[in-house]
């Protein structure tokens, strides 16, 4: 019978069994919290109850203001040091891992679409290798929604204008729950579905065993050149557009004066605002593609750009020289 | 077991019963235009119990669909316009209103020696607001409803939505301005109109609760008026304003949102802790524990409730720095909410304690605020709240809080003040078993739900994975409880309005100024103003409890207010 | 205590429960304060929400604040300082009988004042709309940020011009009830509230000028 209670989610990461650890914790400090109110309500209540024999009489003299100030200060400390606790495995969950599994996610109502760094997509469902950093990229196409492992006790909201990434690190293979955990409309409680988390060598044969296994980055070129941003960015001399060589994670100089990281944000923002952050020394003459590229594409888009590092390809697609 | 405490020996006389205020004027008009602050708190009252039942069918209806995981009793959009209209009619048209417009405002002149209320015309202005507002849910809900859930997201709200948004968040802005209103009200009386002796520091804990809970209302509520009007003027007029499309960011609704809900939830608490801080004393015969420790108590929570909002957006997507010092601010604000328990639990010690239903009520506040406040620390651990918010973990801990706490803490007054605002008693034998009834029920119905919570169920779900199943079966089965608990009130209530004992003056034989004129009172609420030369909840000597003397009882004592043989 | 029935007009003004008028006034003035503590939250939220994407957008607030019109925020704001200025002598002169026209003639120039903002303001947005300055399909400007500006342009103006509608209908009714009985209009903290409402109306356009109409010029 015990069986049809389940109390925990399968722990699929050693994160899950840290944050399972520092519940038990809270769930036993609450219990003898509330033990002890209740045990003093009960006690209180039959030994005062009027008429009873127990003995009234004067209050010691280091009852009240002592007490009060005694047992505000423990609150205090106890409630501090939770705090600590928990901040502390919340700033240490946040290290970004270097060389993470990058994974895309894209949420519109009612589903997910995912997208392997190889290309490989998925609705519904996200396979994940064992014991190597995921690194979940994700936007929404429409409304706020949430990706919630309850097994990797994660979530994160998915927003639409705006990347969020949540990471983890799996090791115990299976299939675990998917939900979206933000309303997002009619049919919220539909849009869930599975995370297989597979062994290394599993992982690697379901990837190569899937249709249109194609670097993403590849698509990417195909899509800049296809639109035109290869006109400008793979001119030589580089005078109407910056080159893009090397340009993620790199520090570029704005025309304001401002210095900022070319990460994922700025790459997106520069496809869809171009005019917001102008590179120094250039004018703004970047036709926006906000109504010619998905968000699918961006992330086509921004992985090429990632690994672009230099020379430019002919029409052909032969990269030259 | 007897009415002992009833120790007096009014004539129960029907004959000679003066019905007080509510025996000045019996047309529809002496009521729907009456200054008076009692009939005002009697016109609230009517109206909130209304929304309360409305609010209750709908989760009620949401509760069946629940007991099976498909969804097979509502459509999921059925499903999505009943949890919304739950949430918005609980939290607006109950919760926030239930103690301070009932009980604020028939009490609140009372307590202090006054009249009425400092602006008698606006507490009537402040009614018809709420009832303007409950007009335009009525429409929302014969129109077809409302699905963004009470807290209004945008995009979905603004831009996606095919419900009655607009009309829904209207009945919020203009019943919003009620409350303010009644906030405004409420400050200046509580500053102008206390009795000559009246200092700060001797009034009742219930009226530190009505001012303090006025200046959150003052405070935090106009941030939601504009909050909304930004959202509704973006979904009819197409201006962007948090459209990412445009530039916008939903998370600035979010922001400004919980900048009012988070107070939102303060002003739903700090009056049932108002009301358990009279209680508790009177069924005790002991002075409050601590009574400097709870004014500053109730001070700290209103205050620094205002800084701790973005607890509610842990996985929003704000940054890992807010995350923090929101998380820090959260557990300090926990700190004075503890204190207030163990001086509640403290006061029992050494008293001389009985159980009628408003002490029963108030023990079950005391334990169910805890639990729900103890889980309010599991929230505002980052890591934890990362995986349970979003769940019915969280759903569990605030109605712990919400309907654990500040229901049982409104009937906790119900049946304590019923005998001074009606003149009559009510059948303490039902009442006890309502309340044990309550008690019983509401754990039934939300502790699986903090289970399933942190197993992983997500919220406003109309159909779930199927091993949740059996926790959505006790909690329907628990909620079916809860309902037959709160009906009984209405059953017997009602049924003392016209054949309950006539009550005395002072049955529970309470300090506090209301106690020390008849029941019901007349309009203009004392014969002759009084004069306030002790401390409150005289209930002892100070320091010292004789053990001869107690049990005779302090009748004659509390009747001329608090002098002590 | 003074005893009321001796001094007609203070019981004109005195009203329930109030035993003598200079605890009513104190209250509803006190009263009002506090409302004006929910105003300035109220248009809070709308002022940081637009200095938040203020900061997020620099450029784009730049050049679209150069679209509003310096003529009309400037004389505008002009007018309704001078209302102010004026509005302001009425509380101190009200309380004299023999002042009591010429207060009333203050308050008719202060609402006269505002009728003539609202009238401006008239010309300021059909002016707006021939530019194509409303956001929307046909919006003028291309910038990202640039609609936002303006959504927040005619949001706050719209709002405070709602205030200022309500201002002027308060003032004006003071000025007929004080008309009909100025032994009333001497002695009722409604002069003093009124005149701290029209202040707030006052200051939040001052704002609005200075956030919205100045940045973007030079």
């Amino acid at each position: 019978m015990m069986r049809h209670f389940i109390f925990f989610p399968p722990e699929a990461s050693e994160y899950a069994r840290h944050i399972d650890w520092i519940y038990l914790g809270l769930v036993g400090l609450s219990a003898i919290i509330v033990g002890l109110v209740v045990a003093l309500m009960v006690s209180f209540g039959i030994r005062y109850r009027r008429g009873s024999p127990a003995k009234r009489g004067r209050l010691p003299e280091w009852v009240s203001r002592d007490v009060e100030i005694g047992w505000t200060v423990a609150t205090l400390f106890a409630f501090v040091f939770i705090f600590w606790f928990a901040a502390a495995t919340f700033i240490t969950s946040i290290g970004a891992a270097p060389r993470a599994l990058e994974i895309h996610v894209v949420g519109k109502q009612w589903m997910w679409k995912i997208e392997h760094p190889n290309g490989v997509r998925e609705i519904n469902e996200l396979h994940v290798p064992m014991n190597v950093p995921v690194r979940l990229v994700m936007i929404s196409q429409d409304v706020i929604h949430s990706f919630f492992l309850p097994a990797l006790r994660i979530k994160q909201d998915v927003l639409p204008g705006r990347y969020t990434s949540e990471s983890f690190t799996a090791d115990k293979a299976g299939t675990y729950n998917l939900f979206c955990a933000e309303y997002c409309g009619t049919d919220h409680a539909k849009m869930g579905g599975r995370i297989v988390i597979m062994t290394k060598p599993d992982y690697q044969k379901w990837i190569d065993a899937q249709p249109g296994a194609k670097n993403l980055a590849e698509k990417g070129r195909q899509l800049f050149t296809r639109l035109g941003c290869a006109g400008c960015h793979f001119e030589k001399g580089h005078t109407r557009a910056p080159d893009l060589a090397g340009v993620y994670g790199s520090y570029v100089r704005l025309a304001d004066g401002r210095t900022v990281r070319a990460d994922e944000a700025y790459l997106r923002d520069s496809i869809l605002q171009p005019a917001r952050d102008i590179v120094a020394g250039y004018t703004p003459i970047m036709p926006s593609f906000k109504s010619t590229v998905s968000e699918d594409q961006i992330f086509d888009l921004v992985a090429f750009i990632k690994s672009y590092s230099g020379g430019s390809y002919s029409h052909d697609g032969e990269a030259t020289q | 077991m007897t009415d002992a405490v009833l120790g007096d020996t009014l004539p129960h006389d029907a004959t000679t019963f003066d019905k007080g205020y509510l025996g000045d004027g019996h047309t529809l008009r002496s009521w729907l235009l009456t200054t008076d602050h009692k009939r005002i708190a009697i016109l609230y009252a009517l109206t909130i119990t209304i929304f309360f039942f409305v609010g209750g069918i709908a989760i009620a209806l949401v509760r069946i669909e629940l007991v099976t995981p498909a969804q097979d009793f509502v459509t999921a959009d059925e499903y999505n316009r009943l949890f919304t209209l739950h949430g918005i009619i609980m939290v607006w048209f109950f919760l926030v209103p239930s103690i301070p417009t009932t009980f604020g405002n028939f009490l609140l002149p009372m307590m202090i020696g006054a009249r009425d209320l400092a602006f008698p015309k606006l507490n009537l202005f402040s009614w018809y607001l709420t009832i303007i507002g409950g007009a335009f849910t009525i429409y929302v809900l014969l129109a077809g409803g409302v699905d963004t859930g009470w807290t209004f997201y945008t995009p979905y709200s603004s831009i996606y939505s095919n419900s009655h948004v607009i009309a829904a968040a209207m009945a919020v802005f203009v019943s919003g301005f009620g409350t303010i209103a009644t906030g405004v009200n409420f400050i200046t009386t509580t500053h102008t109109m206390r009795a000559p002796g009246l200092t700060w520091f001797r009034l009742p804990l219930f009226v530190w609760s009505m001012y303090t809970v006025s200046i959150v209302i003052v405070l935090a509520t106009p941030v939601l008026a504009m909050t909304l009007l930004l959202m509704m003027l973006e979904r009819f007029f197409g201006v962007p304003i948090f459209n990412p499309n445009e530039g916008g960011d939903p998370l600035l609704f979010q922001h400004l949102f919980w900048f009012y809900s988070h107070p939102a939830v303060y002003i739903m608490i700090l009056p049932a802790m108002g009301v358990v801080s009279e209680v508790i004393p009177c069924f005790a015969r002991r002075r409050l524990f601590g009574y400097d420790f709870m004014v500053y108590a109730l001070i700290a929570i209103s205050v620094i409730g205002f800084f701790v909002w973005g607890h509610h957006m842990f996985v929003s997507g704000q940054s890992a720095y807010a995350n923090l010092v929101f998380s820090f601010l959260s557990f300090i604000v926990a700190v004075p909410s503890a204190i207030k328990v163990f001086n509640w639990t403290a006061t029992l010690y050494r008293g001389q304690i009985t159980y009628e239903s408003p002490m029963l009520y108030s023990f079950g506040f005391v334990g169910l605020f805890t639990m729900g406040g103890l889980t309010g620390l599991f929230l505002a651990s980052i890591p934890i709240d990362i995986h349970a918010t979003d769940t019915y973990f969280v759903v569990a801990h605030f109605h712990y809080v919400m309907v654990g706490g500040t229901v049982s803490a409104f009937f906790a007054a119900l049946h304590f003040w019923w005998p001074k605002i009606t003149g009559r008693m009510y059948p303490e034998a039902w009442a006890r078993f309502a309340a044990i009834l309550m008690f019983f029920g509401f754990n039934f119905t939300f502790f699986p739900q903090f289970i399933m919570g942190w197993a992983g169920m997500p919220r406003r779900y109309g159909s779930y994975p199927p091993e949740f199943q059996v926790y959505h079966v006790l909690s329907s089965a628990g909620a079916a409880v809860l309902a037959v608990a709160y009906l009984m009130p209405l059953a017997y209530l009602t049924w003392s309005l016209r054949w309950g004992r006539r009550a005395p003056d002072n049955p529970w034989r309470a300090t506090g100024l209301e106690w020390q004129t008849s029941s019901p009172p007349p309009t203009h609420n004392f014969e002759k103003l009084p004069i306030v030369e002790d401390e409150p909840y005289d209930y002892h000597p100070k320091g010292y409890v004789d053990q001869e003397h107690e049990t005779a009882g302090t009748a004659e004592s509390t009747q001329k207010g608090g002098e002590q043989q | 205590m003074s005893d009321a029935s001796a001094h007609p007009a203070e019981e004109a003004a005195l009203r329930e429960p109030w035993e003598s008028i200079a605890r009513q006034r104190q209250a509803v003035e006190m009263g009002m304060w506090a409302f004006l503590a929910s105003e300035i939250l109220f248009f809070g939220g709308i002022f940081a929400g637009y200095t938040i994407y203020r900061s997020a957008y620099p450029e784009a607030f730049w050049v679209a604040g150069g679209h509003t019109s310096l003529f009309y925020g400037a004389t505008n704001t002009a007018i309704l300082l001078v209302s102010s200025a004026v509005i302001a002598l009425v509380p101190r002169s009200a309380r004299w009988l023999s002042l009591g026209s010429f207060a009333r003639m203050m308050l008719w120039s202060g609402a006269l004042l505002g009728i003539a903002f609202l009238v401006l303001k008239g010309f300021e947005y059909a002016e707006d709309f021939h530019e194509h300055l409303f956001p929307g399909p046909d919006f003028e400007l291309h910038e990202k940020g640039a609609q936002l500006f303006f959504a927040f342009y005619w949001c706050l103006t719209a709002i405070h011009a709602v205030h200022l509608i309500i201002g002027i209908g308060l003032v004006a009714r003071l000025a007929i009830a004080g008309a009909r009985d100025p032994r009333w209009f001497s002695q009722t903290p409604a002069v003093q509230a009124t005149a701290l409402y029209w202040g707030l109306v006052d200051i939040i356009w001052s704002i609005v000028f200075v956030i919205v109409y100045l940045p973007g010029r030079g």
